[in-house]
């Protein structure tokens, strides 16, 4: 260990007062979202006079808003299901099988990551007009599902890492079938695992907004697409309130997350 | 054994095949429709390599990823060094106030720099007010802006990739330095830097890989002057329906990203670079 001295030198001050100073740029500009929804005006600022719940009220009162919401919600769910399931299952399989088709496989189902989102959006749009998805829900969920795909996979897979794979073996030689077997000793292990990949394929839908754009024309409408749309129309303050709204949701997930981790 | 092996297959093949049917399949069509509409053959990559337009796209793209990544790696492996090195008591507040971005939606955080830096947002507002200024600085709808808020995006995608590297690095190898007589910058140049170069690949590769193919950020912030390429494309194709050379460019984005990812495979381990990081 270095002497107790050798904590203030000049390099570790500056690479510490460094450190926060990046922490402030990451955080900083989020939470400029909340003065701004309390503004008094209008039009996106700081208050002028007083401070203001009227952006909050129109958000709460409109139809539109709510029913966006809403529907984010509920695709979100059914992604972070369907993903959940299919993933696992997979992450499973592949765990048992290892080798090399099995790292290939690991490989196809992590492409959605690396595939820029308006190329693979266009694909769809060409896909979902041929299958009469455009402009349904099950449209988005199905998309969606895709694009969470890999992170429950690799989350799942991160989790299987710490069972010893003499654990299923003994199982099965105990006479437990390979179904049991995965059910009563992987599944478990791979609990921790679903469930990171649950909240992160609700998360990715949640926010997703490239492909909703394409495959969405007026019948489907979720929470990103309206924001997208306030955003290029006109910049009304109601955005800065539903954008706090999330900040604040977002800041009481991330701290739980943070306390339950520690 | 051999019916085991087919069992595990069994639970493997569902995602693989919504994945290879719903997801690769479409992508092939993209491919398909560069070299069949409006007509076969390859008119459309020979109008896009010829279209100045085009060409300057793709500039712009490589050009505002790589200062992006520039930015990143160093802002993040700073914050990342500080996160495993310096910072002892406060190490979890840091890592929550580095994490915060990853909980609030890439659109949020580009909705919150238009309202920073806009004609009338609170920066311009602001340096009025105090006086140092008389006209509104143009701080967005060019490359700096849409760089910023980009560097914001991305940065954390920089320091998780380093903090993991940096913390399996004993910090024996420093110390030992130090104790023959080198100085403290010396021992870092010569004997921590080196063993952080995976990370720092795998921060710079995530980076621009992501950057890329970026869409939201650039085309809220550049407000159609910094005219990316997947911007470009999504331009032709709702404004022009031109799907021919929209897709065509969509291939060539692809590709350069392949190249990227193979150029990056013969420095880097990828396998643990993307597919084993959590």
């Amino acid at each position: 260990m270095s002497a107790p001295e050798a904590r203030t030198t000049p390099f570790r001050i500056a690479m510490s007062t460094g450190g926060w100073l990046v922490a402030a740029f990451l955080a900083l500009p989020i939470l400029v979202v909340i003065p701004v929804s309390l503004t008094d005006t209008s039009y996106i600022g700081l208050p002028k006079e007083s401070l203001s719940l009227q952006h909050y009220e129109a958000y709460f009162t409109s139809a539109r808003w709510l029913g966006g919401t809403l529907g984010s919600i509920l695709v979100g769910l059914a992604v972070a299901f369907f993903a959940t399931v299919l993933g696992t299952a997979f992450s499973i399989g592949v765990w048992f099988l290892g080798g090399r088709a099995a790292t290939i496989a690991r490989w196809v189902l992590i492409v959605p990551i690396l595939v820029p989102p308006v190329v693979q959006s266009l694909g769809f749009y060409r896909f979902w007009v041929q299958l009469g998805l455009i402009d349904t829900w099950t449209g988005v969920i199905l998309a969606h599902t895709l694009l969470a795909l890999p992170y429950v996979s690799i989350s799942v897979f991160a989790a299987l890492a710490n069972l010893d794979p003499k654990l299923p073996q003994a199982a099965r030689s105990l006479g437990a079938s390979i179904w049991r077997t995965v059910w009563e000793v992987v599944v478990p292990a791979a609990r921790p695992g679903m469930i990171t990949g649950a909240v992160f394929a609700f998360i990715v839908s949640f926010d997703e907004i490239v492909g909703v754009l394409f495959i969405t024309v007026r019948r489907v409408e979720t929470l990103p697409k309206l924001i997208w749309e306030g955003i290029q129309d006109n910049i009304d303050p109601t955005i800065a309130a539903v954008a706090t709204i999330l900040v604040v949701i977002s800041l009481i997930v991330a701290v739980i997350s943070g306390l339950r981790r520690s | 054994m051999t019916s085991d092996k087919a069992r595990y297959w069994l639970l493997a093949l569902p995602a693989l095949a919504v994945m290879a049917i719903f997801y690769i399949w479409p992508l092939v069509n993209i491919w398909a429709i560069s070299v069949t509409e409006p007509v076969p053959g390859f008119g459309n990559y020979v109008q896009g390599a010829e279209s100045q337009a085009v060409t300057t796209s793709f500039v712009i793209t490589f050009r505002v990823a790589a200062l992006t990544t520039v930015f990143c790696v160093i802002l993040g492996y700073i914050c990342a060094y500080a996160i495993a090195n310096t910072i002892r008591r406060a190490k979890p507040l840091l890592i929550a106030l580095v994490l915060l971005p990853f909980w609030v939606s890439v659109l949020i955080r580009s909705f919150s720099w238009i309202v920073l830096l806009g004609r009338s947002g609170i920066v311009n507002d602001a340096l009025r007010d105090v006086g140092v200024i008389e006209r509104p600085l143009r701080l967005m709808h060019n490359e700096f802006g849409v760089v910023l808020a980009m560097v914001h995006v991305m940065l954390p995608f920089a320091v998780l990739p380093l903090l993991a590297n940096m913390r399996g690095i004993s910090p024996a190898y420093t110390d030992a330095a130090r104790g023959l007589g080198a100085s403290e910058l010396t021992a870092f140049r010569l004997v921590y830097l080196p063993q952080t170069l995976p990370g720092i690949g795998s921060a710079a590769l995530l980076v621009f890989v992501l950057s890329l193919g970026f869409y939201i950020t650039p085309a809220l912030l550049g407000g159609g002057r910094v005219l990316m390429v997947s911007e470009y494309i999504t331009y032709q194709i709702q404004e022009f329906l031109n799907w021919g050379l929209g897709s065509a460019l969509s291939v060539a984005l692809l590709v350069a990203t392949a190249l990227v990812l193979v150029i990056a495979g013969r420095f880097l381990n990828l396998k643990n670079a993307l597919l084993e990081r959590s």
